[in-house]
């Protein structure tokens, strides 16, 4: 079984968020970017169970400049056999996907897995992308995932409940919560991700779809307004008079 | 300009549904609705600005191959410039299926109307929250995924005419085996207003104080995730990075601490209300309103003064 893993670089958790350029681009002064949570956890260890259970390759990807081979590393020391940068800026969805879609055609791969969303852009773009690049089916923010031969059994959360689905490979799947869990790499995988193949690739020519043209961040918050809690009847005013929520 | 509303029809007509077709309306020009499944409620989306409803029976709404063919084959014969969806499951699964299809930029988790101004640009959350984004999409077609309580519904017309039409979707690759069904409780996206709290709580037993609350004010209830992690709630309850995204207008935190990636998944709400009996916990700082006390307490009382409320209205 082949299995790509996208992954995407995103700011660590707890950093700063602010913007330059007179809020045009992303301040990355002091920030430390990790594996997209959703890409590393549940994406990429998933796929490495899949791996350990029936054999097979998993080759990661990432569209990105020299500076995020930091992350490829932190990927490979995880557990994936190799790695492949498309030499370009993921600035839009569109391109990122096209990029993708055409190394997974031209290296025929049975499975291509992404996380559910990255936490800086949140689109939940790209996998569905690659699949209608690729002609393939796709299923979206999955919390479980069994292969039985050339059969995935899926579950999705809906809206207060869960959908379980059936697809045959090849396919796409977006891995949301649930599939697996956090695996921190060890002296010895981080030792081999160093030696651990890594192929860059020239991007092909696209047009982008969209553009980030501006960004904003949100007004300061108003101090919290402290109640007294054998004052709930104030409470209770507050939100209808002031707040206007009930 | 025309505008194309697909929605799942296949619970009855969601509020979040109401709202994207009420966002269309806004958009000012035709606007038509499609869906598949066996709804018979659809006419009365005209009231919200629909000029009819297209609808292919043999269609699931679930599907999401199928769904992607049934708008591309809806967005064809009516000559819609701009995609409208509201930013769940389905959406997630179909618009980018479909950007790529229709050569039309997408614009996912919108939260405001586009500005025409210069092109076509639309405010969207970015940074799980911490920031907004300004898109601008460069294709003649547009799809727009706007987050649920972006807008509110707005009846300004009459009931539509209901199409019955043949999309010749085919056999889909995905197969559903099971569905569970939505309970009757209020879904937790689309919520106004949440009750939530956390490990606070000390356990499953004690969470009826949690749901009088949420009776009263007819709130959703949600949890922390280390409350849906050791089982004490569903986990279609958790809010937070890896759980649920919300945004409702009120947001009631009892015994949560406010984690950042807690904060996350709630710091679009527009107002929050934090219950805690540690003065020094991160959520005080994201609130609006504040109560130092403990959550067994505070949360009757709270709900004896909400039900006060409610009988001198």
């Amino acid at each position: 079984m082949k299995i790509l893993v996208c992954i995407s670089k995103s700011p660590d958790t707890t950093s700063k968020i602010a913007f330059s350029e007179g809020n045009t681009k992303f301040d990355e002064n002091g920030v430390q970017y990790i594996v997209n949570p959703y890409d590393e956890w549940y994406a990429l260890v998933r796929a490495l169970e899949i791996k350990e259970a029936q054999g097979g390759n998993v080759t990661i990807i990432t569209v990105g400049n020299v500076a995020d081979e930091a992350i490829i590393r932190k990927a490979l020391a995880i557990g994936a056999d190799d790695a492949v940068r498309i030499d370009a800026e993921p600035t839009d969805a569109y391109f990122t996907a096209i990029q993708i879609a055409d190394y997974a055609k031209k290296n025929a791969f049975d499975l291509v897995l992404t996380g559910k969303e990255t936490i800086n852009y949140n689109g939940s773009q790209v996998g569905g992308m690659i699949a209608e690049v690729l002609e393939v089916p796709f299923v979206s923010l999955a919390t479980k995932l069994d292969v039985n031969g050339s059969t995935l059994t899926l579950e999705q959360d809906i809206v207060g409940g869960v959908q379980v689905v059936e697809v045959s490979l090849p396919a796409v799947v977006s891995c949301a919560k649930g599939m697996a869990e956090q695996r921190i790499p060890n002296m010895r995988g981080i030792m081999a991700a160093r030696t651990k193949p890594m192929q860059i690739v020239e991007p092909i020519a696209c047009d982008l779809f969209t553009t980030y043209s501006s960004y904003i961040l949100p007004e300061a918050k108003k101090a919290c307004k402290m109640i007294d809690p054998n004052n709930m009847d104030e409470l209770v005013q507050l939100l209808h008079t002031e707040a206007k929520v009930i | 300009m025309k505008t194309l509303v697909y929605i799942n029809s296949d619970n009855g007509i969601s509020k979040s549904s109401l709202e994207v077709v009420t966002y269309a309306k806004k958009l000012g020009g035709e606007v038509v609705v499609v869906s598949g499944g066996n709804s018979s409620d659809l006419a009365r989306l005209g009231e919200y600005g629909a000029s009819k409803v297209i609808v292919d029976r043999a269609v699931v709404n679930g599907d999401e191959q199928q769904i992607t063919k049934l708008i591309a084959f809806a967005a064809e014969t009516e000559n819609a410039e701009i995609i409208v969806f509201s930013h769940e499951l389905t959406a997630k699964a179909v618009a980018p299926r479909l950007s790529v299809k229709l050569k039309a930029g997408l614009i996912s988790g919108a939260i405001a109307l586009p500005d025409l101004s210069s092109g076509f640009s639309c405010k969207v959350n970015v940074f799980s929250g911490k920031a907004f984004g300004v898109v601008t999409v460069n294709t003649a077609k547009k799809i727009i995924s706007l987050l649920p309580n972006s807008v509110q519904p707005e009846i300004t017309g009459a009931a539509c005419s209901v199409e019955e039409i043949s999309s010749n979707a085919g056999a889909s690759a995905v197969k559903i085996i099971a569905t569970k069904k939505p309970e009757g409780n209020i879904p937790l996206p689309e919520a106004e207003l949440v009750v939530s709290a956390g490990r606070g709580l000390k356990g499953p037993e004690n969470w009826g104080i949690v749901e009088d609350l949420a009776t009263a004010l007819g709130a959703a209830t949600a949890c922390s995730r280390p409350v849906a992690d050791i089982g004490w709630r569903p986990h279609h309850e958790h809010v937070g990075q890896t759980g649920v995204a919300i945004r409702p207008n009120l947001y009631i935190a009892a015994g949560i601490s406010g984690a950042i990636q807690h904060l996350a998944g709630v710091n679009g709400s527009k107002v929050i209300v934090v219950i805690n009996t540690d003065a020094e916990a991160p959520f005080f700082k994201a609130a609006d309103y504040g109560i130092l006390g403990d959550a067994f307490e505070v949360l009757p009382k709270f709900t004896e003064a909400v039900k006060k409320f409610n009988a001198s209205k």
